[in-house]
């Protein structure tokens, strides 16, 4: 039996993890200082879910993946400009915001409907992906929201793997507790992934992926939708920095049996 | 005025998980700061008898329970359902559950199909002018907000080992037991097994009181110009026999794996700490041979007494990571620290 997905991967940008984050009151909410200078990068788990997507496509032919974006337009050119190259897909933007204090059910209501609006959608052959949690909210709500929305009952997070098995059915590991994975055969699709590390490394770069990206790519930010998200009903009332800075001993040429033993009596302590 | 729903599915067994005696704990004191508020308990699982009973003192109005064999396992779409249908059945304004791979999964999305909202990985609860507020982490444990909600239902799915855990007495109590009527696409997915190493070679260990963090410098040229990966093995595997202590690894320990490297057998990405890591709980924490960039750092979050050992007295643990940094060989320290514990 000849298999095909429609592979729907939901990720947006999040602030380059070696820059400090210092968050700031605004009169919309918090936001983060300097927020639209800061670099950006693909959210780390989307970007596997994405990986995921593409090795999917490539062993099903006739598979299609599209990369659903909402996020601010100018920080979705910049990241699509390297994720463009990783692996090929089809795009699709919402032009708005990405940062950590957006309600959650809110950018989801905003990608289902982006989902339920893309030509050509085949509920049957349908598969949306995700990370399990951005690196922004780290909330794990978006997916779960926008499977709601489209009448998706199969759900999956913390997703380390996917196998299609012959019959169209679908196995997926998913990580719990104590090191562990649960694994479930789904029916087959629709269903909503959201994706932990997964198994695959990181695409080199391949820049003729990139360029036929792009071709797709400019015209779908051109013509992205802005969307608001306000936040109804959700007030903050304080966003802090802890104070995370310890007086730090350091213990330098001591003896290895002298440090061996102090740092065993702190174990048994 | 306040509806408090907790939440809870049972083990297989039919016993409450700690973690959600610790959601029970939440409701308790939110329930003291709120006149009025009334408190419930929504259980779920094959069976939810003995759970009830080992709850009758905690002072909840109503028991409601969810139970049958399609309640056993965890999948989305029937513990959606249950969750729904014990909400709805309480009433609740505010639903409390604890954190677990389960209830992260489903809960969300019951709050979107009832109108609510969900407030994930909640760390910490208070009341002020009869206000609920809850504060969770942002950026990957960079930051902290503290925030309040106008919709209801409100999900608050707690972090375990964040809140103290309720305990009692048990006893008997009436369930009142919810009906939910499933269709066969709640049936779709079917779970199969869970997949884990032997217990013995089970090295991350959630309630271990140590974190044991093995880092890139394990598998690098040492001072003799040569790596001695079969000898990190050795000694971190030891370590862990002797100590019971959980096994976290930097992001490029575990990357290595994939670039084809000699790493450590025994690791994967589950043990990953940092940015796209775990953020886990535990009391004390050693790193070793492991940089402590930022990165890494963000999972030692909720880690409390912090050590390092590196060669390098600038690292990242010597600025303020750390409470001690001991600038050494790792090989050489790990080798006598592992003779002490087996001594006794
Ligand atoms: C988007 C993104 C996400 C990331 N997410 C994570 C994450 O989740 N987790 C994570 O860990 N990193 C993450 N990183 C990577 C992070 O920035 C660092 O590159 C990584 O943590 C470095 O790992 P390390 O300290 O083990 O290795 P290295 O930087 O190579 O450091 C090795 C250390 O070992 C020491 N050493 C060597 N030999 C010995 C010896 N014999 N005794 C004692 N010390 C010795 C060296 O002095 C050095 O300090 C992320 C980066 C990015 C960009």
């Amino acid at each position: 039996m000849s298999l095909s997905f429609q592979v729907v991967v939901c990720g947006s940008v999040v602030p380059d993890p070696l820059q400090t984050l210092e968050p700031v009151m605004t009169p919309a909410g918090p936001a983060l200082k300097n927020e639209l200078m800061l670099p950006v990068w693909f959210d780390p788990w989307a970007g596997h879910a994405l990986y995921e997507a593409a090795h999917l496509a490539k062993q099903h032919p006739g598979s299609k993946v599209t990369l659903v974006s909402l996020g601010p337009k100018a920080k979705l050119q910049q990241v699509l400009m390297t994720i463009g190259q990783k692996v090929p897909f089809e795009f699709a933007a919402l032009d708005g915001p990405a940062g950590g204090f957006t309600e959650p059910a809110e950018t989801a209501g905003a990608l289902a409907e982006a989902i339920a609006a893309l030509p050509g959608l085949d509920r049957s052959r349908l598969l949306v992906f995700g990370g399990w949690e951005s690196a922004a909210r780290g909330a794990g709500v978006t997916l779960q929201t926008i499977a709601e929305k489209l009448g998706i009952e199969d759900v999956f997070l913390g997703v380390d793997e996917l196998k299609v098995l012959p019959d169209g059915g679908l196995e997926i590991a998913e990580r719990i507790e104590g090191g562990r994975h649960q694994v479930s055969r789904c029916a087959g699709p629709p269903a909503v992934l959201g994706w932990a590390t997964g198994n695959l490394p990181e695409p080199k770069n391949n820049p003729q992926v990139g360029m036929m990206n792009m071709r797709a790519v400019m015209p779908a930010l051109q013509k992205a939708r802005p969307v608001k998200l306000p936040g109804e009903g959700l007030t903050f009332t304080a966003v802090n920095v802890p104070k995370q800075l310890r007086q730090t001993r350091i213990v330098k040429d001591a003896p290895v049996d002298e440090i061996a033993a102090e740092i065993v009596e702190w174990i048994r302590k | 005025m306040e509806t408090i729903l907790v939440l809870a599915h049972t083990e297989l067994d039919g016993s409450l998980a700690p973690t959600a005696l610790e959601a029970l704990g939440a409701a308790k004191t939110l329930q003291a700061a709120l006149p009025d508020a009334k408190l419930m308990i929504g259980l779920a699982g094959e069976r939810v008898g003995d759970a009830a009973k080992a709850v009758a003192a905690s002072g909840a109005a109503r028991v409601l329970g969810v139970s049958g064999p399609d309640f056993a396992v965890s999948r989305y779409a029937t513990d959606a359902a249950a969750a729904e249908a014990l909400t709805r059945s309480a009433g609740a304004t505010l639903v409390l559950a604890a954190g677990t791979a389960r209830m992260l999964r489903c809960l969300p999305g019951v709050a979107a199909r009832l109108g609510g909202r969900a407030d994930t990985h909640v760390t910490s609860l208070s009341v002020a002018d009869g206000k609920v507020f809850v504060s969770r982490w942002y950026y990957r444990q960079r930051m902290e907000g503290t925030l309040t909600r106008a919709q209801r239902p409100w999900f608050i799915v707690v972090d375990p080992g964040s809140q103290p855990a309720w305990s009692g007495a048990p006893g008997p109590v009436a369930v009142e037991e919810v009906a939910v009527t499933l269709t066969d696409s709640a049936r779709r997915t079917t779970v199969t097994g869970v997949r884990q190493v032997a217990a013995d070679a089970q090295t991350i260990r959630p309630d271990a009181e140590l974190l044991f963090v093995a880092g890139a410098g394990w598998t690098k040229k040492q001072a003799d110009g040569q790596t001695h990966v079969p000898e990190a093995e050795t000694l971190i595997r030891d370590f862990l026999r002797l100590t019971r202590a959980s096994l976290g690894s930097s992001k490029s320990l575990v990357d290595l794996g994939g670039e084809g490297q000699a790493v450590l057998s025994f690791l994967s990405h589950l043990n990953q700490i940092g940015q796209t890591g775990a953020t886990p709980r535990h009391p004390k924490g050693l790193s070793t041979c492991c940089h402590g960039e930022e990165p890494h750092t963000v999972g030692w979050r909720f880690i409390g007494e912090r050590r390092a050992i590196s060669l390098d007295p600038n690292c990242g643990w010597a600025r303020g990571k750390a409470d001690v940094l001991y600038v050494a060989d790792a090989f050489a320290v790990l080798r006598k620290v592992n003779e002490l514990l087996a001594r006794g």
